[in-house]
């Protein structure tokens, strides 16, 4: 069952083309990644299927409804998603447990409040109020009002920029909790290591078209292209590009007559793919 | 599977939560609730003589205080309220889930109304106790004070929430929304005796709701024979209802129509 249908998206701002006609199928129960530098279209495209922005053309279809014109379906169709935008500074005056607490009476079947807290480890800062709370703390409470409704349909807007590595650690293993209780997860992130971590299907987006939708294994051809060997020879240091690494070992073996001096052989990482495919946009 | 919850019974647990912000921001606290018991003081302190046989003028300006409470709390306060949840994120992210906008606009009048109560009971404390102030002792006279707190809160959120998409955003609220607050009240007799005040003054209020919401003020704590001289030699009550419905119905219709999750 696709959860989020999208065809010919495209939005405008006055002269600005955020989004310049994407298409997206996402299938429910996965994780789908939006990996791209800033300014590429992510958060444009989340807002528009999360129904807070009308299109300028395309169709959208998400959880069966056009988030746009969705009309009476409005509350019972929010009640099935959750969303985690980019950073927000409200609610600085509320305690951890009493603004999650509040956010559990607008949902028809919300998550246990305490179980909530756990999940994205707040609870010893369950009686904190929010302004006391560290950037990755805040980020966290945000990802528990964004899942107290106990969503069919997640979307996390880069929902860790500004945490530190354990941090990340920790909201991942959460992130694949939820994926495990069968949440549909759309996350937009411009972290490679992220999308590899978690997504099971990356679309790589850049000023407002997506260029792939791959595994994060396949991502630009990743599994299939060509080692580089490299080795000192004679004149200095020597390499050769082939898609039979072995057969050139073996041949320099035999030609050395056993131990290649300083070898090496390596295959591009994902960052080298991906900084190829963005064509130098990352920043 | 259960029901998504009730739009009023929402609204309620809005207010709840917007009566704890309120009080937790303590300068807002100060700043609303005591304001205008500092004004009586100053005023009350100030000008001492009788303004018409039996009335002083800490009496007419206890009524004034009241009715520019109104606007002060629901209006003010939530014109510069709303730009500022707008540029924190707050109001976007409650429009992401199931609530109502309706809910929202209900929890902010019951806070509106909350805080009024608590600074009617002061200010009446302190007139009571050192400014001569003499309560209305007929029932009558407190029915007409209940639904004038009650209409004023209303129709004075309803526009505060429909002024809130003028400011660009939460730094220049302020600067745009106190201005007419002030102007309005100087027109609207909170501080002067409005029939001293020049013709096109008393015309130019009369539009608005504050006149009506002091001259209803005025009718609850002036003795019956002050009404001689208002404007209509009357306390015109059915058309202080009157106005006040209009300003809360049209209020209402702008605020959904003009109402915005974030800043231009």
């Amino acid at each position: 069952m696709k959860v989020i249908e999208v065809k010919g998206l495209v939005k405008r701002y006055d002269d600005f083309t955020a989004v310049a006609g994407i298409d997206l199928a996402i299938e429910a129960g996965e994780i789908f990644a939006l990996l791209g530098p800033n300014g590429a279209g992510k958060t444009t495209t989340v807002e528009i299927l999360a129904g807070f922005r009308a299109p300028d053309s395309g169709t959208v279809s998400v959880l069966g409804f056009d988030p746009a014109t969705k009309g009476d379906a409005g509350r019972a169709w929010r009640n099935r998603i959750g969303i985690v935008l980019q950073t927000a500074s409200d609610a600085g005056s509320f305690k951890v447990r009493e603004i999650v607490k509040h956010f559990s009476n607008f949902y028809a079947n919300p998550r246990d409040v305490d179980q909530v807290i756990e999940a994205v480890g707040l609870t010893e800062k369950q009686n904190s109020l929010v302004l006391e709370l560290s950037g990755g703390q805040r980020r966290r409470l945000d990802v528990a009002l964004g899942i107290i409704g106990n969503p069919e349909l997640l979307f996390l807007d880069e929902p860790t920029t500004g945490f530190d590595p354990e941090a990340r650690r920790a909201f991942w293993s959460l992130i694949r909790d939820l994926k495990a209780g069968g949440t549909t997860i759309l996350l937009t992130t411009h972290y490679l290591d992220e999308a590899e971590e978690l997504a099971d299907r990356v679309a790589v987006i850049t000023a407002g078209k997506i260029i792939e939708v791959s595994t994060p294994a396949l991502l630009g051809g990743r599994s299939t292209s060509k080692a580089t060997v490299s080795w000192l020879g004679a004149s200095g240091l020597e390499s050769e590009e082939s898609d039979n690494p072995t057969a050139v070992v073996t041949r320099l073996a035999a030609q050395f007559g056993g131990e290649i001096p300083e070898l090496v052989i390596t295959r591009p990482t994902l960052e080298d793919t991906y900084l190829k495919m963005i064509g130098g946009q990352h920043e | 599977m259960n029901k998504v919850p009730g739009t009023f019974k929402l609204g309620l647990l809005r207010g709840q939560m917007e009566i704890i912000q309120f009080t937790r921001q303590k300068e807002a606290v100060v700043f609303t609730i005591f304001f205008p018991v500092i004004l009586l003081v100053i005023f009350g302190s100030v000008f001492k003589d009788t303004i018409a046989p039996g009335v002083t003028f800490s009496q007419y300006f206890v009524a004034g205080m009241i009715a520019s409470g109104l606007v002060n709390t629901g209006f003010q306060n939530i014109a510069i309220n709303i730009p500022l949840e707008r540029d924190m994120g707050a109001i976007k992210r409650l429009r992401g889930t199931p609530l109502p906008i309706t809910s929202y606009f209900i929890g902010k009048a019951i806070s509106v109304l909350a805080s009024m109560v608590v600074q009617v009971l002061i200010l009446l404390i302190i007139g009571v106790a050192f400014f001569g102030l003499n309560l209305p002792s007929e029932p009558n006279k407190w029915l007409t004070f209940t639904w004038l707190l009650v209409l004023g809160s209303a129709s004075s959120t309803a526009l505060g929430v429909a002024f809130s998409s003028v400011p660009k955003n939460g730094r220049g609220a302020s600067a745009i929304v106190s201005p007419v607050v002030i102007i309005l009240q100087f027109f609207s007799g909170v501080f002067f005796v409005f029939t001293q005040l020049p013709g096109w003054m008393q015309q130019v209020a009369a539009i608005f709701p504050l006149k009506w919401l002091t001259q209803g003020m005025r009718s609850v704590f002036l003795p019956d024979t002050f009404a001689a001289q208002e404007v209509a030699k009357s306390w015109e009550s059915g058309r202080t209802a009157l106005i006040l419905v209009v300003w809360l119905i049209v209020g209402l219709f702008l605020a959904v129509k003009t109402f915005r999750w974030e800043n231009k």
